[in-house]
């Protein structure tokens, strides 16, 4: 909201400088995004009057040679006519103008001089509304109405300097959406005597006594006399509460709106137009009341607020065709609607130039039914933005005929006798405020005095006081004004009061908090694993979870994978990131070519979170339980049943050298056990080890793929990227990734039983070493896990140091070198008993795997 | 010296001498004192001190040769002669060693500023961090964690916080929708739908911090994300007053940007507090003070708006099964990234998303 500070102190007298004024507004819930002076650095501009001109033609384009009379001022030659140089063509000989002189200012500091061109001595400079910091408007120079005296400064006639506050104007706060909700707020902050323009005539008087919970009935006397002005029936009155009609005729339609106005409403970000839609605006900036003007003669039979029926249409002032909802209420005549109510106007009834008769319509209609329709037809208007955040009902009235007023003076024209006045407005219901409320909420005290106070300030009346029974504490009665409707209940009457004694005077203490139990394992344990991660040289990336359709085709994910069970978005911010992640895989490829294409190669990337996926078979729509109670054990899970799988996974990816090429190494180029190894980091980190078994899955090299479980559960896959996944998004050969999910194996770690701790050995160890050769495929797992059963508890522990392939071990075998470290708890083994542990051990290995030992 | 077998006379042994020995010892301290290395000192020995052919290990042999009476005296000279080339030796040696090691050492000296990574360095992303930061402010305080699913029913995202469908608040929100349209799915629009949970899941008196991610549909730009971590707090309690507000915020404000700073709340609207507050933070680049300015971390403004604030709307209350008329609560939200970018003055929002290893590695894991 643009506030025009001249509009704004014409409404609140005796407001201190602006900048305090600001500040004032900010400390009562205001923001002010903007404070900006216009016209303030403009000087020796004066009005002139174009007496000749002559047309200089040039190679670029034509200019006028002016000869322009600034009488009096301080003009040196004897005739005050000077000459001009003016590349406008939008005046006539007569005109008057704005001059700058030589030496004057224009906004930004340009100073004007006499100056040579085009072949003349140009001795000033003929103004457009821009160059003196009017507004836009640079089509052409600023043409000054012929009562313009000569040689007057232009600052001083057309109040120039002015300054602008660009508030930001919260949903709750309609009324603020106008000079005269702002004025009041600003008047309140300094404790100035507020006149409320809005207020019915009889009831002008400062706010602060009773005059401001005036009876609805009182306003039925506005305007000039009673009876319809224009026929109107309201079918909807739950849609539209108010309904004021006036009519105005003999309207000028070459009446100019006078440079004062068009510059109050340029300056509030409205385009000046032509005086009656100039005075619509006038009343929707200054007292917040959206009005309409339909042209009469347009107008056929009486106007009808009703619902639309289905298939009506109504072309509307954007020139768009719409086909309205039978939801969406309208204004109609016999032809059928012919507007949008509350949003916008339609063309059939729009005033043109040569419009003379018009009928004003100033109504109030339901927000809810306005967001609907506005959302509907995604057409935001100042109308249907105030409507939306509440309009004051008991204004219409008042606005009509300050319209009214404002034709008669600025267009000549005359009001047609009688004001259509349809008003079903429900009672204000008052809200009940104990005494000790605002206490309660604020952590201070506040009198009932200040409480009293405030409430008035804001519009209230008290009605009456009354003592709660249960609590014998003091209860108000308070009727808020016709312009709050979000003052319903005790809070909102609080949150009043707090703002306009200053939340600056409220307290500062800590609530007295019962022990806390800390993070739950799960959190503990998601911690650990991200900074396990960090520690083993993995840098964590958070990428954005939006993905294309086709992204399980990227991963040649097959056909009946529950990655490929999305979750779409109904309005995705683009057609190729419509959908939720089902892997993390996506956002660390994309992150990692990311990367290489600005020149890292060696990555080593990890991400922890969500990923999202669609149960088969939930429902899609529940009942939605109400907001005036708790809802229900069934109804919480009916609402949670919709909701897709979010599981949390953490993912790795790596590619390039693991371990940096330098002076003393070549560097370690990354392979497939870099990423069980992260898998087991991750898992390490929780207190688990993962089992590992080969694994065959998208998008992982089939013969590279370990798949990772824990107590027979499956957590997750770590190995080689697929060739062709690795080529189709641009990785190098070699990038390996694993993802695992967190969900299950924190379940798994909080389910391990406590650690038993083992008892420590001083005797020897004894340490047998054995090679075996094994067929080829049969995994060094199955082979690891015979030795350790057969060697049972007297192996400490068993190293694989050597894994051979070649002609001495045969084609298809590979020979396999285990140390095994043998240890008694109570003695010295014997050379005997070790032997015999690796014997039985070997024979076990032998006998499940096939193994043979070498020689 | 007699070959074995052959008949000595004792009369003519002299190796048992004092003035041989004496020699042989002189012989003995030449040789190991011009000794100039340890293999010199080796070679020193075997030919004075312990070798076969040593003289004064020769001598010793001649004792069984000398008269009975007289041998206990000669033995004595030849210990003593003995001890005394074996000092010599053992002093040499140690001068030798010490010369040796000293020479070593100076040898085998590296040049230890040569770089010593042997691994790659490893980071946390710095809104995890962050996030974790201000958390531990919270659980220190007592609070616990509730954390809520991104994929949200409107229901938990608007509904239960006072946003009915047609709230004209809800069109500030920029909801992200899920489809299919009327399953009331949505991706949260921000934290406060655990709030929601924590009041129906948690016995009362309830107070809770709610880190995570929440969705806008906003094109990404320099400042802009659809995207964003939100940390969100509750307190609902009998006595909860926004006094109360004030000073949590206080030592949070604290925690984010430290100590010192002044903060500020400002009246403002939100459909789930009533009454309802902006936080600001002094800025704790130019503190405000204009001869510090002009400042670009809050645009001379002085303040930094950091989040929105403000008691529990009663509405949220009731719809949570909560009196509002015993128990009042407080609540608060700020945005994890605006955070950041104030802190650690991040030019663009797109950097926390990108996955550029180059950004996040300077923040390191534990910051």
């Amino acid at each position: 909201m643009l506030i025009v500070m001249s509009w704004l102190r014409e409404y609140a007298e005796g407001l201190p400088p602006t900048r305090a004024v600001a500040d004032a507004l900010i400390r009562a819930g205001f923001e002010v995004e903007g404070l900006r002076g216009v016209g303030g650095d403009v000087s020796g501009v004066v009005v002139g009057e174009i007496v000749d001109f002559e047309l200089v033609e040039t190679k670029k384009k034509a200019v006028r040679w002016c000869q322009v009379r600034v009488a009096g001022g301080e003009d040196p030659s004897a005739s005050g006519v000077r000459g001009v140089i003016c590349g406008a063509h939008n005046f006539a000989v007569g005109d008057r103008v704005p001059v700058a002189l030589p030496g004057a200012v224009l906004p930004g500091g340009f100073a004007i001089t006499a100056r040579k061109t085009y072949g003349h001595v140009s001795d000033g400079m003929i103004c457009s509304a821009r160059e003196l910091g009017l507004g836009e408007d640079h089509d052409g120079i600023l043409v000054l109405p012929p009562s313009a005296p000569l040689g007057a400064d232009v600052t001083k006639l057309l109040d120039l300097a002015d300054e602008i506050l660009d508030i930001a104007v919260t949903p709750d706060r309609g009324y603020a959406l106008s000079v005269r909700g702002i004025a009041r707020e600003a008047a309140t902050a300094f404790g100035l005597p507020f006149t409320d323009p809005g207020a019915p005539p009889s009831a002008q008087t400062p706010t602060g006594d009773a005059a401001s919970g005036r009876p609805a009935t009182g306003e039925a006397e506005i305007g000039e006399a009673a009876g319809a002005a224009y026929p109107v029936v309201v079918e909807d009155t739950a849609g539209c509460d108010r309904y004021v009609a006036r009519v105005v005729t003999g309207v000028d339609p070459a009446a100019v709106t006078p440079l004062g106005w068009s510059r109050r409403l340029s300056l509030s970000g409205m385009r000046p137009i032509s005086v009656p839609v100039d005075v619509t605006n006038a009343v929707l900036i200054g007292l917040g009341q959206p009005l309409h003007a339909f042209d009469r003669a347009k107008l056929t039979g009486a106007i009808v607020v009703r619902r639309a029926a289905a298939g009506e249409t109504l072309r509307t002032l954007d020139g768009v065709e719409r086909t309205l909802d039978p939801e969406d209420l309208v204004i109609a005549d016999d032809t059928g609607p012919i507007a949008l109510a509350g949003v916008m106007g339609g063309a059939s009834t729009e005033i043109s130039a040569q419009t003379t008769d018009i009928v004003l319509e100033a109504a109030h209609f339901d927000p809810i039914s306005v967001v609907r329709t506005a959302r509907r037809h995604r057409l935001s208007s100042e109308a249907s933005r105030r409507f939306e955040r509440g309009v004051d009902p008991a204004l219409a009235p008042v606005a009509a005929a300050t319209a009214v007023a404002l034709l008669v003076e600025l267009a000549g024209a005359h009001p047609a006798p009688g004001a259509t006045d349809l008003d079903h407005r429900p009672a204000v219901a008052p809200v009940l405020l104990p005494l000790r409320e605002p206490e309660r909420l604020a952590g201070r005290t506040y009198s009932a005095e200040v409480v009293r106070h405030r409430l008035a300030d804001v519009g209230c009346t008290i009605t009456a006081t009354a003592t709660d029974a249960a609590s014998d504490e003091g209860v108000l009665v308070v009727t808020p004004p016709s312009w709050r409707p979000d003052l319903t209940r005790p809070a909102d009457l609080v949150e009043e009061i707090m703002r306009l004694e200053g939340y600056d005077t409220i307290p500062v203490t800590l609530p007295l908090l019962p022990a806390g139990r800390g993070l739950t394992p799960a959190q503990r344990m998601h911690r650990a694993v991200g900074r396990a991660l960090a520690y083993a040289s993995l840098v964590e990336v958070l990428t954005l979870p939006f993905v294309a359709a086709d992204a399980a085709d990227a991963l040649s994910l097959v056909a009946d994978d529950k990655r490929r069970l999305a979750v779409r978005v109904a309005n995705p911010i683009a057609e190729d990131a419509a959908y939720l992640r089902t892997t993390l895989l996506f956002g660390l490829i994309a992150a990692a070519v990311r990367n290489i294409g600005r020149g890292q190669q060696d990555l080593a990337l990890f991400e922890s979170g969500r990923v999202f996926r669609e149960q088969s078979g939930a429902p899609v729509r529940v009942p939605t339980p109400p907001v005036d109670r708790r809802p229900s054990v069934e109804e919480i899970a009916a609402l949670d049943s919709v909701l897709p799988k979010q599981a949390r996974h953490v993912a790795a990816l790596l590619t390039g050298c693991r371990e940096p090429a330098g002076w003393s190494a070549p560097g370690r180029e990354v392979d497939w056990a870099d990423a069980v190894d992260a898998a087991q980091v991750v898992a390490e980190a929780v207190g688990i080890t993962l089992t590992v078994t080969a694994g065959d899955t998208m998008p992982w090299h089939p013969g590279r793929c370990a798949e990772l479980s824990v107590g027979g559960r499956l957590v997750g896959f770590a190995g080689e990227l697929h060739p062709r996944v690795l080529g189709d998004a641009g990785l190098p050969p070699r990038t390996v990734a694993m993802e695992l999910s967190l969900d299950v194996l924190v379940e798994a770690a909080a389910a391990a039983p406590p650690v038993v701790a083992p008892v420590i050995s001083t005797y020897p160890p004894a340490d047998r070493d054995v090679a075996l050769v094994v067929a080829t495929q049969v995994p060094v797992a199955e082979v690891t896990e015979a030795l350790r059963e057969g060697a049972g508890d007297l192996l400490e522990s068993l190293t694989l140091f050597d894994v051979f392939e070649g002609a001495q071990v045969g084609a298809g075998q590979r020979s396999l070198a285990f140390g095994l470290r043998l240890r008694a708890g109570d003695r010295t083994l014997t050379a005997a008993e070790a032997n015999a542990v690796r014997d039985t051990a070997v024979e076990l290995a032998v006998q499940r795997t096939g193994a043979v030992l070498r020689a | 010296m007699p070959a074995p077998g052959e008949t000595v006379d004792p009369f003519r042994v002299h190796a048992l001498d004092p003035d041989q020995l004496a020699a042989a010892v002189a012989a003995a301290r030449e040789s190991i004192r011009a000794a100039a290395d340890l293999d010199a000192l080796a070679a020193a020995r075997t030919a004075h001190v312990q070798g076969a052919a040593a003289p004064l290990v020769l001598a010793r042999r001649e004792l069984g040769a000398l008269p009975r009476e007289e041998r206990a005296d000669a033995g004595r000279r030849h210990n003593a002669a003995r001890a005394e080339a074996q000092a010599a030796y053992d002093t040499r040696l140690a001068e030798l060693t010490a010369e040796r090691d000293a020479r070593v050492l100076v040898e085998e000296r590296v040049d230890v500023t040569l770089p010593a990574a042997r691994r790659r360095r490893g980071a946390r992303h710095p809104l995890s961090s962050l996030s974790d930061r201000l958390v531990d402010v919270f659980v220190a305080m007592g609070y616990e964690v509730a954390e809520g699913p991104e994929v949200e029913h409107d229901w938990f995202n608007f509904e239960a916080l006072n946003m009915a469908p047609d709230h004209p608040a809800r069109s500030e929100h920029d909801t992200l929708y899920v489809e299919p349209t009327d399953s009331g799915r949505v991706l949260r629009t921000h934290t406060s739908p655990v709030q929601i949970r924590a009041l129906l899941d948690r016995p009362l008196p309830v107070y809770v911090v709610c880190p995570g991610r929440t969705y806008r549909n906003d094109t990404i730009d320099a400042t802009h994300s659809p995207v964003f971590g939100q940390l969100e707090g509750l307190a609902v309690d009998e006595g909860i007053t926004m006094a109360d507000l004030r000073g949590t915020l206080e030592v949070f404000a604290q925690e984010l940007f430290g100590s010192g700073l002044s903060t500020r709340l400002r009246p403002s609207f939100f459909p789930f507090t009533e009454p309802s507050a902006e936080l600001d933070v002094q800025c704790f680049a130019c503190r405000g003070e204009a001869p510090r300015q002009p400042c670009r971390v809050c645009s001379d403004e002085g303040w930094i708006e950091i989040g929105g604030c403000g008691m529990v709307d009663p509405n949220v209350l009731r719809a949570t099964g909560v009196d509002p008329a015993r128990y009042s609560g407080f609540a608060f939200g700020m945005g994890l990234e605006r955070a950041a970018m104030i802190r650690y003055d991040v030019r663009e929002i797109r950097d926390f998303v990108d996955g550029d290893v180059r950004f996040g590695l300077p923040f390191g894991i534990e910051v």
